[in-house]
């Protein structure tokens, strides 16, 4: 069964593209949501990309966290279907309240665009299960000015406890560094889970380490995961 | 009636505010001591049309806590004035 | 001198328009012009819009060649390449980044993203090309250095946002500093954008009743005059007072309005577009009627205004950004009207194509101005004197602390803000987004995907404003020779040439003659080196009082990447392999940057350069790599094989051990900036091939050392650890911008 991905498109969303050329490379079908869209029959997973929604005027995802598409995107994933917010997705399904806590302004206060290390945190969602290991380190790249993430020690604390951190920023031996934290995250959060698990935020942006002519293949682990935990079980 | 809107939005206080530390590092550095404490927030204005300033207040409050400002990291103040 | 300027002296002169100006336009219109009217001429009769001094030394550039599609006097220049079309264009935005760093770069890049739109090509790639006054600590800082390092900051951080937010990624680029451009930065941007070839558009109003579509933001007083008062004069001492005409830049609705003129012109629904950038509206309009031999007619009432209380004038003249005009057919404007809306783009009926001729606007149903549209345009043209200046030019600002040991002086330089890497720079920068990149920033030149092809392409920006400042001439045909090295190192045919050439006051015989001289040397070297012209922009007035920038004209070049063929990394890969140097070396340190940073001086002779030299050098470099024999390949040019050779340590794993020339001194042998040459690495295995090829062709060819250790160990040198290169490298710009603190 070919999956499909259906990627919405926010009035300045751009890396639309990407995310469609990446999910096709792997071999899925794909369909472009703009953000007027309510209907998502036939959709296998959505995908929040990056870009700059609305401008990320006001703050980031903030406006794009009420566009129409969302309503449906909230009844997608409580339907238990797989939703990855990448970059500016992360931070849209934050203001969207389907993720807890906030993406702030980088700590060094300037955008930044670099390969960066994470370590996987678990295997229990349907983007980690497939083919990685616990404490993997990938290789992928970030671009963001506000990629900082913040939530109170209360959140964390539920973060860890239930296994909900999906990726933290690492160095190459999968040492928490301060120097590999690219942004000042707290607990070097890269990318978090609901409690349901089907829904995954995350800054650095996978679909960019999918082709080896323009990048790594990092991210082929964490989308080739989620396709392949749509295919139904042997029996 | 309308109704002037004052929103006042500020990173919430136990949250460490990058850009008022640079600031804060860079004004004895142009000449200006004895600065302390700066914190950089923003300010939203507009106007609310509404029966009475009570339900004004409601409209815009509702604005502010849903839009305008993300209570995870900001605190906000609003004041609202008859036009 | 007219009777009738004695009554109105104070207007047209101060508009910028000459008695001369003036009188043809009385001639033109058969009338005194209104204030509409003349507003519209001296916008449209600028330096900046007219080209009026720069017009008829450009006309025998060559600008023809077996891939050039649209050469000089469009949008931008197109290319084609394996069927596809490639659209390029440089655009300078220099006195509005003085004034407002930030917005002044951002709606730099909004500008001539939306040049290369205009072609109905979607924008792939930014590179960007930046000069500024020395930084803190340099050889040749002073009282300006802070304000220098504040411009910097601010124009990296504009072109970051604005770049970043429209989703086009910036590849690459250069920045340098030298003492010229502190009263006047350059700020050069070069888009590269792709469209199928059966949908490149032109700025055409064909069709008489076809609508007239204004697309994008609202129109405000921002900008009034901005080219003819920001790009036409030179600066004085109060540049803030200025400031009113800076525009802001809106990313997001650059990107709503990519989208959207794309959009349209997919659907077929356009026959003519055109971006609205210096003098607006008036400029958007009369062009493409003219260009069409039609007319137009345009309503002001239908023109969304931000601001009460608009002048026709102000409206017509205003450069408010992300603006686009489109001309299509009346039974199609529903469509178009409807798309954009679904995109939340403004779009809005202002006017209509006549065959009279004639630009004619009203407002409220009275005509506020009435003249032939090609008249506009047709502005006048200027053969200014010129004159060389008398005896060499040489300048000496020494360096504070003079460094001698030849270890120290090349630490120095790999420290320096000229050489040193601009990671802080271009990690500031998307550089990734559309997922074309395949060599992006710190390469010598960036290596980008067409897409949904397999066909790459190198495109490269380079400048060299030292060695105009010696010899105009000389410095134009280097600029070419080293965008044309650059390309070649990383394995491409380099065949097309956009440009930008930055001057002082063309009303000056000495800058008018280096103004001359550099559109020579560029058009001979782009003969010899087959790379046509397909078009440029030119930008004069860089000059505060008495003081003109370098001179400086910035090529950008694409070349095309052979199949298969992958460009070397820059830093060496694997012990044992054989650094070889290709090309000669001379002692020729005249206005290198040894003679800039450690002696702090500048003077001639610049190294001799022989573009034959060059070509078959780069047919060698195409060779080599496509044979993939190279294991690291880095273009020998500032700071010569010293550098070179620093920087491949520096961003390789190992260092390397180097014997030197016997009977050369080694200042000049490290340092001097001897054209043609290329530092390669090659395996043992290999070294017989090179040298054939090598031979073959008659390139010199000289075994410089292996690579080797942990050290860059050069005989009659101190040995430096590659740890410590490394650190210079890496550091020297954040030092230099003060993000370490010391």
């Amino acid at each position: 069964m070919r999956p499909t991905v259906g990627v919405v498109v926010f009035p300045g969303s751009n890396c639309d593209r990407d995310a469609d050329y990446s999910f096709e490379y792997l071999g899925a079908d794909t369909k472009f949501l703009w953000h007027l869209e309510t209907d998502l029959d036939g959709i296998d997973v959505i995908v929040l990309p990056g870009g700059f929604a609305y401008g990320d005027y006001l703050r980031t995802g903030a406006m794009a966290a009420y566009s129409p598409v969302m309503d449906s995107v909230r009844r997608f994933a409580a339907a238990g279907k797989p939703v990855i917010g990448i970059c500016n997705g992360f931070q849209v399904l934050c203001e969207a309240g389907l993720l807890p806590g906030a993406l702030r302004r980088n700590s060094g206060l300037r955008f930044r665009c670099m390969p960066v290390r994470i370590r996987v945190e678990t295997l229990e969602s349907p983007f980690t299960s497939g083919g990685m290991w616990p404490g993997q380190v990938l290789t992928i790249p970030i671009a963001h000015f506000d990629g900082s993430y913040y939530a109170g020690d209360e959140t964390l604390e539920e973060l860890l406890a239930e296994r909900r951190i999906a990726f933290r920023y690492c160095d190459a031996e999968g040492e928490l560094t301060p120097e590999s934290n690219p942004n000042g995250s707290r607990l070097h959060i890269a990318g978090i889970l609901n409690p349901e698990r089907n829904v995954l935020g995350m800054m650095p942006h996978p679909e960019r380490a999918v082709d080896p002519a323009v990048g790594g293949t990092d991210g082929r682990l964490i989308l080739n995961s989620l396709l392949y935990s749509l295919q139904p079980a042997e029996t | 009636m309308k109704f002037a809107a004052h929103l006042n939005v500020m990173p919430r206080a136990e949250i460490s505010d990058p850009q008022g530390q640079t600031v804060e590092r860079t004004l004895p550095a142009i000449g200006f001591e004895g600065i302390t404490g700066v914190r950089v927030g923003k300010r939203i204005t507009f106007t609310v049309e509404a029966p009475d300033e009570n339900a004004a207040r409601t409209i815009a409050a509702s604005a502010s806590e849903k839009l305008l400002a993300n209570p995870v990291i900001e605190d906000f103040e609003l004041e609202l004035n008859p036009l | 001198m007219t009777p009738e300027t004695a009554t109105e002296p104070p207007l047209h002169r101060s508009l910028g328009l000459t008695d001369d100006e003036y009188s043809r336009i009385q001639e033109i219109l058969g009338r005194a012009p209104n204030h509409a009217e003349l507003a519209m001429y001296s916008v449209m009769w600028s330096e900046h819009c007219s080209y009026k001094s720069s017009r008829s030394h450009l006309k025998d550039l060559p600008s023809d060649g077996p891939h050039v599609l649209i050469g000089p006097g469009e949008g931008a220049g197109v290319i084609q390449v394996d069927g596809i079309a490639v659209a390029m264009r440089i655009e300078s935005h220099n006195h509005p980044s003085f004034v407002e760093p930030v917005q002044g770069a951002a709606t730099g890049i909004g500008g001539v993203v939306r040049d290369v739109v205009s072609m109905g090509a979607r924008p792939m790639a930014l590179l960007d090309s930046l000069r500024f006054g020395p930084l803190p600590g340099d050889t040749g800082a002073d009282r300006t250095a802070d304000r220098n390092r504040w411009l910097t900051g601010g124009v990296v951080s504009g072109i970051s946002s604005y770049g970043n937010c429209i989703g086009v990624p910036t590849v690459g680029g250069e920045i340098k500093f030298e003492s010229s451009y502190s009263g006047n930065p350059l700020v050069n941007v070069m888009c590269v954008g792709v469209v199928p070839v059966d949908r490149i558009m032109l700025a055409r109003a064909p069709g008489p009743g076809n609508a007239v579509l204004l697309l994008g933001s609202t129109t405000g007083r921002d900008g009034i005059g901005g080219v003819s008062v920001l790009a036409s004069a030179a600066f004085d001492e109060e540049a803030g007072t200025k400031r009113p005409s800076v525009q802001v830049g809106d990313p997001f609705t650059e990107k709503l309005l990519i989208e959207g003129s794309l959009s349209l012109i997919e659907k077929g629904l356009v026959v003519g577009i055109q971006d609205l950038g210096g003098a607006g509206l008036c400029c958007a309009t009369s062009e493409s009627a003219a260009k069409a031999g039609t007319g137009m007619t345009i309503d002001l009432d239908e023109v969304p205004l931000r601001e009460k209380g608009m002048e026709p004038f102000e409206i017509l003249t205003s450069e408010s950004q992300e603006r686009m005009l489109v001309i299509m057919k009346p039974e199609l404007v529903q469509d178009a009207i409807d798309e954009c809306t679904r995109l939340g783009l403004r779009a809005s009926v202002i006017g209509e194509v006549t065959d009279s001729g004639r630009l004619t606007v009203t407002r409220g149903g009275e005509v506020v101005a009435d003249v032939p549209a090609a008249s506009l345009g047709d502005g006048p043209l200027y053969h200014r004197p010129y004159t060389a200046p008398t005896g060499p030019r040489v300048i000496r600002t020494p360096a504070p602390d003079p460094v001698t040991a030849p270890d120290e002086a090349l630490l120095k330089l790999v420290a320096s803000a000229n050489i040193a890497s601009k990671r802080w720079v271009w990690e500031q920068y998307d550089y990734q987004v559309m997922l074309n990149t395949v060599a992006g920033p710190g390469p010598d030149a960036a290596i980008l995907r067409l897409p949904g092809t397999q066909t790459r392409i190198a495109v490269t920006v380079d400048g060299n404003g030292r060695y105009g400042e010696i010899d105009p001439r000389e410095g134009a045909r280097h600029s070419v020779a080293e965008a044309y090295r650059n390309l070649s190192t990383v394995g491409a045919e380099p065949v097309a040439v956009t440009n930008c050439m930055n001057f002082g006051n063309p009303e000056i015989p000495e800058v008018m003659w280096q103004f001359v001289e550099a559109v020579q040397g560029m058009g001979e070297a782009c003969r010899v080196l087959e790379t046509p012209i397909t078009g440029g922009n030119v930008s004069f007035y860089n000059q505060t009082l008495d003081d003109a920038i370098y001179p400086t004209p910035m090529i950008g070049m694409i070349g095309i990447v052979a199949p298969g063929s992958i460009a070397p990394p820059i830093g060496f890969q694997n012990e044992e392999d054989i650094i070889v140097l290709l090309g000669r070396t001379k002692d020729e340190l005249g206005a290198s940057e040894y003679q800039r940073t450690i002696l702090g001086a500048l003077e001639g002779p610049l190294p001799e350069l022989d573009l034959n030299a060059e070509a078959t050098l780069g047919w060698l470099m195409r060779e080599l790599i496509s044979r993939d024999l190279l294991n690291s390949a880095h273009d020998c040019s500032e700071g010569g094989i010293g550098v070179a050779l620093a920087e491949m340590a520096a961003q390789g794993r190992w260092g390397a051990q180097i014997r030197t020339e016997p009977g050369r001194d080694l200042i000049p042998w490290l340092f001097s900036e001897t054209t043609a040459r290329v530092v390669v690495a090659v395996g043992p295995g290999d070294l017989a091939e090179l040298k054939d090829l090598a031979k073959g062709i008659g390139t010199p060819v000289a075994e410089l050392g292996v690579v080797k250790g942990k050290l860059l160990s050069i005989r009659g040198m101190a040995d430096i650890k590659t740890a410590v290169i490394k650190e210079a490298y890496e550091q020297g710009f954040p030092r230099s911008m003060g993000e370490i603190e010391e």
